[in-house]
């Protein structure tokens, strides 16, 4: 009924937006990564792959190399995003799960306190954790009264007391989990949210205890939901460099984001900070490509339906 | 409060430690941010000891969030931002999501994949990568307030997407087809019966689109140009990372309240036009990362 043409019409300007603002941008980046900076330190782009020069790049994979100083920062990256991803999913499957199936009536003000967190600033919710951890707030005084802080420092975790935000790769890492719990809490309550009760109906029916049910009927239909959902917060956490920045002061607990913050913006290591970008998205690009072919099927079932 | 019964009569069953968790978890997740909003009615200077409820922090005649020039200058800053993102990206997305939706053949997949890439790339690669693009090709716009109002429509146009294209599978194609039938020109049945039926959508794109540019943090910070390109969030990052007074709370909680009065107005009005609010509200939701 519509003439042939017009969806694709439609589809121009959204496509032409992206090409110049994501496909031409990224190729900036790889043309300034192997291009070469002046006497000013600002970077040269080199547009012509045939001209391009690998010096910094060469320079910046050496510093990845053992014993250099992008290496240490990368992999401490790499064991926050970790750590930081496992107690998130020990926090967030249980809250998940008893949203999606023993809410009951509840339902829906739990789910609306779980959606809360969502729409409050990232940054505001760091800044109240600010306040909390100064050797006077009420967290730290929490902490110290509790016993938390003496278990901390026994562990090893917290060095002087009331030191929260001296350095604290801890720290750190408890708020990268208070920071992106509720972006994997919601994609989780969805995935949970979609299955079938009548499956498990029929587990238990045909004589499953609860708990294989649980193992063999709901815990494989909710794997893929569950790793896209990690997938999700993965990615911005490896780019994250104002949870460290704002949480501890110290480069003692910088990330990977960190570095090409202090290179790029503001800085003026603008080629190398490309160059650390590509290698950021080249590693991130396996979980990227994941999550997309995953809402791709997903997208698929929903317009079979 | 059934609940709470139910829990007392055996702690130990299976959904009863689910309970406990969740709320433990729910009172981590909001009692922090409460205290923190509390501190912007503090009475003193401390942000760690609550000795009083004031409202100097908002309207004193100095150091509040009200006479203080550069978070009054941010707080338009990011409104006019936010003005700008909703203009561009809510048409130009919804268009997009029609288009992606309809259009079969050679290009459509690829677009596609064009259109979700923004959704998962972490936000310093395309601050990085955008930042880049204004200092050499774009050189001529530099960096300032056109390119961080472009570089929040490219990242919010495919949330317009994405809430478009559920509402177009939702929809379906019967009530345009009717309209055809019954003797409508195709653009009139686009323009009367299409667009109508997207209104919802339409307007929670907006509020969403609204929304992630207020808070948006990393992109914004790195095409600004200077203090005259500040926003609200840029400026709690600074001044947090200095000398915060309750100002600082009050600004933010400032920003709080016009970011979810902005969503609860468009949760309402989406209400008000779906029959699946509560499902409506999850989508919205997971949409922001």
């Amino acid at each position: 009924m519509y003439p042939r043409w017009i969806w694709r019409v439609a589809a121009l300007p959204g496509t032409l937006w992206l090409s110049v603002f994501f496909l031409v941008a990224f190729y900036a980046v790889i043309c300034v990564a192997f291009g070469n900076s002046d006497t000013l330190q600002q970077p040269v782009p080199f547009w012509n792959p045939l001209d391009w020069n690998v010096g910094y790049v060469v320079q910046e994979l050496r510093n990845l190399w053992h014993g250099g100083a992008v290496l240490d920062v990368f992999l401490r990256t790499v064991k926050y995003v970790v750590i930081a991803i496992a107690l998130s999913l020990l926090i967030g499957f249980p809250v998940a799960y008893f949203a999606a199936r023993h809410a009951g009536r509840w339902r829906g003000i739990v789910l609306m306190l779980l959606i809360i967190p969502f729409w409050i600033n990232y940054l505001m919710r760091m800044i109240a954790w600010q306040s909390l951890l100064a050797p006077d707030g009420y967290g730290s005084r929490f902490f110290h009264d509790t016993g938390i802080e003496w278990v901390f420092m026994q562990l090893g975790l917290l060095e002087t007391q009331g030191g929260w935000l001296q350095g604290q790769s801890s720290a750190v890492v408890l708020a990268l989990v208070y920071g992106y719990v509720p972006y994997l809490v919601l994609p989780l309550y969805a995935a949970l949210d979609r299955i079938d009760r009548r499956t498990i109906e029929a587990a238990r029916d045909l004589g499953a205890t609860p708990r294989s049910a649980f193992m063999r009927v709901t815990l494989p239909q909710a794997v893929p939901g569950l790793l896209a959902g990690l997938v999700l917060i993965t990615l911005p956490m490896f780019g994250d460099y104002y949870t460290p920045d704002l949480i501890s002061t110290t480069t003692a607990t910088s990330m990977i984001g960190n570095q090409i913050d202090g290179r790029v913006n503001g800085g003026s290591e603008k080629v190398s900070g490309a160059v650390l970008t590509i290698f950021l998205s080249l590693f991130l690009l396996v979980l990227m490509v994941y999550y997309l072919r995953q809402t791709r099927s997903a997208g698929r079932e929903v317009e079979a339906e | 409060m059934s609940l709470l019964a139910s829990f007392f009569r055996n702690p130990w069953g299976r959904p009863r430690w689910l309970a406990v968790i969740t709320t433990i978890y729910i009172v981590w997740s909001i009692i922090p941010v409460s205290i923190a909003i509390l501190f912007a009615f503090n009475a003193s200077r401390s942000r760690s000891n609550f000795t009083g409820f004031s409202m100097r922090w908002f309207n004193g005649a100095t150091g509040s969030a009200f006479h203080d020039e550069a978070l009054r200058h941010a707080l338009i800053h990011s409104l006019e931002l936010a003005v700008l993102s909703v203009i561009v990206a809510t048409p130009l997305g919804l268009f997009l999501a029609l288009g992606l939706q309809r259009w079969r053949g050679r290009g459509a997949g690829m677009t596609n994949l064009l259109m979700l890439l923004p959704l998962v790339t972490p936000e310093i690669v395309m601050g990085v990568a955008l930042l880049l693009l204004f200092i050499s090709v774009f050189g001529f716009i530099g960096l300032g307030t056109t390119a961080q109002a472009i570089g929040q429509i490219t990242f919010s146009l495919s949330y317009v997407v994405v809430i478009v294209r559920g509402r177009l599978v939702s929809i379906g194609k019967d009530y345009e087809e009717a309209a055809a039938d019954l003797g409508a020109p195709p653009f009139d049945a686009l323009r009367r019966v299409l667009l109508p039926l997207l209104g919802p959508a339409i307007i929670a794109s907006a509020a969403i689109v609204f929304a992630t540019s207020l808070d948006d943090f990393v992109i914004t910070q790195y095409l600004s140009n200077g203090p005259d390109t500040q926003t609200v969030p840029m400026l709690l990052y600074s001044v947090s990372r200095g000398a915060p007074t309750p100002a600082l709370n009050a600004l933010a909680t400032i920003a709080l309240v016009i970011t979810i009065g902005t969503l609860v107005a468009a949760f309402l009005v989406f209400r008000r036009f779906s029959s699946s609010g509560g499902q409506a509200a999850t989508e919205i939701a997971t949409l922001d990362l």
